[in-house]
């Protein structure tokens, strides 16, 4: 009891000051925090990024994420009129073929927008399109001059100058100009995504493909229409699934081989395997090398060697990995059980032999397990590492990405890359169980 | 007896024989998987391996001959990126931060035991798989072409991805967790959020930071990368660098330097740190 009462003041002085920290520190840390993200508002400078910020990007995004248009095009200069999906010679209609709302009759062509809206392109160079709730627009060329029946005020969804004349509705749109007449339809849904018009099977239901007669005389049912999926012009399936699989080659060669570089270096790098001093000491500046340099700065080199491919990307991953495991396992190494060695050793065994059954083991669910978790991640950076060596699905988002129209093949291949990472993420996860736990 | 004995050798013997040649088996189509893999990239790819493997060191050899003659200038090229490669820095540091207080809110949402909404648990841990599959690269590019270059994007997109990631190893954490605090907190009528910042997080903070810590190093890494692909920071200015060609690579050998310091730099003392605390947490 006295020696209680003696330590108390020390006891009681000691909770104080731990006190006053803990109280600095609850409140410190989220100011600091705090000032941090203030001074990151500024650095960044978002109060202007509203300025900078493309609403209509957005809008246009979002709205062919999930729609496409059909256009209807008259060559002014020829007469021809063709329809297509997206205005891709790719997603034309067949000669004589035509959506139901479009009739073509010699020179006269008749477009049914919905809503009632009806454009009719005429004979030499005119145009008339009826508009419930506003009236008929006509317009015609006189040379080189639109001459319409519009009256100012002209409407702020017409824009109308000498040489072009666009009228925008919620149902579709309209240019006119002196080489050509277009219409734009809008639907909702992702355009040709199985069979695209030049196949017999466009228009067919699955049921019908899967059970129903020989649709195509030369094929089975079946195998001809995976063949026309497979080689769909307007969304490459062949070539998307090719980029994915190159995705995941580049991830396993690379993680794969990196680690079968960097276990017998890690054991040069471990202080129980090596004695000497200089060699671990090398080794471990050898890792830190390989994994300072970034995967960036690997691809950069390797793309003037090598050039753009899924190669190139393999060796950028295997390089990097090489440091990260080589120093992972080195650790791994020197945390091993020295019993089992000794065991071992005890009956004999040669030094091959006291590796295999003493030290191999111990560490390969360890080291494995790490192996599957950077394979995991590096589905995930060969996507990234695509897209600057131009290989691999990345690639493909890229360049859907650059050409700012095709926002329907971006959400597809979103889609797949994301599928993609989450069944590698349980495969690994599988044989994690699987081999470590032995389940 | 001996019959007995012999048996159990005969079995043994085979046994062992079965496993080796299972794990014989393994390897074998482990290798056979890595030769035809090298062998299909290599036909898949622009130029062949063993004619590249000789021009390995053609680029370094060009940056070092851009370079040598103007190693003065190197000194204030380092200055002029400078900026530029804190940028980077800031975008990843925001990211982790960012990342980490919404990968908090997700494991703790998470975690059975100690989730706000028990029933949606599950929910919360599908959101946590997508978040963490989605590559940077996409939302950048999305977000770039909606909000223009610069840092936004990135950061926008590098947190979006370590929230998930911090999130699943965070609610790893959680597991093991006390409850003890929980239910004291809410036996004096604590809310759910003063029974997770009163009850949970002091006791996961050290572990937490150490993950934190782990992503903030990954993320610098990422960050240059996205500035490759325009989101502004060193990689930008490196993208801009190697498009001026030969002859003047030694803005880019400025740049690489940086990068490469900056990196061993955080990697040194992330791995210092997260020793510590690992062996402080502990205590």
């Amino acid at each position: 009891m006295s020696a209680m009462t003696a330590t108390n003041p020390d006891l009681r002085g000691f909770i104080d000051t731990r006190f006053a920290r803990k109280k600095l520190l609850s409140i410190g840390v989220p100011v600091l925090v705090l000032a941090y993200l203030v001074y990151i508002v500024f650095a960044f400078d978002i109060p202007g990024l509203a300025g900078r910020a493309r609403i209509d990007n957005a809008q246009t995004l979002t709205r062919d994420m999930v729609s496409y248009k059909t256009h209807v095009t008259r060559d002014n200069r020829d007469g021809e009129t063709s329809v297509s999906v997206e205005g891709e010679r790719k997603g034309e209609y067949p000669e004589g073929v035509t959506p139901d709302w479009v009739d073509i009759a010699g020179d006269t062509t008749t477009i049914r927008l919905g809503g009632g809206q009806v454009v009719t392109f005429l004979p030499d160079t005119a145009l008339r399109m009826e508009i419930p709730d506003f009236g008929t627009i006509e317009a015609r060329m006189e040379g080189r001059e639109v001459v319409t029946n519009l009256e100012e005020p002209i409407p702020d969804w017409i824009s109308l100058s000498r040489a072009r004349m666009a009228i925008t509705t919620a149902e579709g749109r309209v240019s006119f100009t002196r080489n050509r007449t277009e219409v734009f339809n809008y639907f909702y849904g992702w355009e040709l995504f199985f069979f695209t018009f030049d196949s017999p099977y466009h228009g067919y239901a699955a049921g019908e493909i899967l059970f129903g007669p020989r649709i195509d005389p030369e094929r089975g049912n079946i195998a001809g229409s995976l063949e026309d999926f497979w080689h769909n012009k307007m969304w490459s399936h062949g070539q998307v699934v090719w980029a994915l699989f190159e995705t995941i080659l580049m991830a396993f060669l690379g993680t794969f081989g990196a680690a079968v570089i960097s276990l017998p270096l890690a054991f040069l790098a471990a202080k129980n395997f090596t004695p000497l001093g200089p060699v671990r000491f090398a080794l471990r500046r050898f890792f830190d090398l390989f994994r300072g340099i970034d995967g960036l700065i690997w691809t950069i080199i390797l793309a003037r060697a090598f050039g753009p491919g899924p190669m190139t990307g393999a060796l950028a991953i295997l390089l990097t990995d090489t440091g990260s495991f080589g120093k992972m396992f080195s650790e791994a190494l020197e945390n091993v059980d020295e019993k089992q060695i000794e065991g071992v050793s005890s009956t004999g065994a040669a030094v091959a032999h006291r590796y295999r059954f003493g030290v191999i083991p111990q560490i390969t669910p360890v080291l494995l397990s790490q192996v599957l978790y950077f394979f995991e991640s590096n589905t995930r950076s060969a996507t990234i590492i695509g897209a600057i060596t131009g290989g691999g699905i990345g690639l493909l988002l890229t360049q859907a990405m650059i050409t700012q129209k095709d926002w329907e093949e971006v959400t597809y291949y979103i889609v797949l890359v994301v599928l993609m990472v989450m069944a590698m993420d349980s495969v690994s996860g599988f044989l994690r169980r699987k081999l470590i736990k032995g389940e | 007896m001996s019959d007995v004995e012999l048996d159990f050798r005969a079995h043994y013997v085979a046994l062992v024989a079965r496993k080796r040649l299972y794990g014989g088996i393994m390897l074998a189509i482990f290798a056979l998987l890595m030769i035809s893999g090298f062998m299909l990239a290599d036909s898949r790819n622009a130029g062949g391996f063993w004619d590249g493997i000789l021009n390995v060191f053609d680029f370094p050899a060009d940056v070092w001959a851009d370079t040598a003659p103007k190693l003065d200038q190197l000194p204030g090229h380092v200055v002029t990126y400078f900026p530029s490669l804190i940028e980077t820095i800031n975008i990843a540091a925001v990211a982790t931060l960012v990342g980490a207080i919404l990968g908090t809110v997700l494991s703790l949402l998470s975690t059975r035991g100690l989730a706000r909404w028990p029933r949606l648990i599950g929910l919360f841990r599908r959101v946590m798989d997508i978040m963490r599959a989605v590559p940077e690269i996409v939302i950048a590019l999305i977000l770039i072409f909606v909000l223009g270059g610069g840092p936004v994007p990135a950061m926008i997109a590098i947190a979006f991805h370590t929230s998930g990631a911090l999130g699943k190893l965070f609610s790893e954490v959680n597991e093991n967790a006390d409850l003890k605090p929980v239910e004291g907190l809410s036996s004096v009528g604590a809310r759910w959020g003063q029974r997770m910042w009163l009850g949970i997080i002091p006791q996961v903070a050290p572990n937490y930071l150490s993950y934190a810590l782990l992503r903030f190093e990954i993320n610098i890494r990422a960050s240059a990368i996205l500035g490759f692909v325009g989101a502004g920071g060193i990689g930008y200015e490196l993208k801009n660098a190697m498009a001026w060609g030969q002859g003047k690579y030694d803005e880019a050998a400025a740049i690489f330097i940086l990068l490469f310091l900056t990196i061993v730099f955080f990697d040194q003392l992330s791995s210092h740190a997260r020793n510590r605390l690992v062996h402080e947490g502990g205590r």
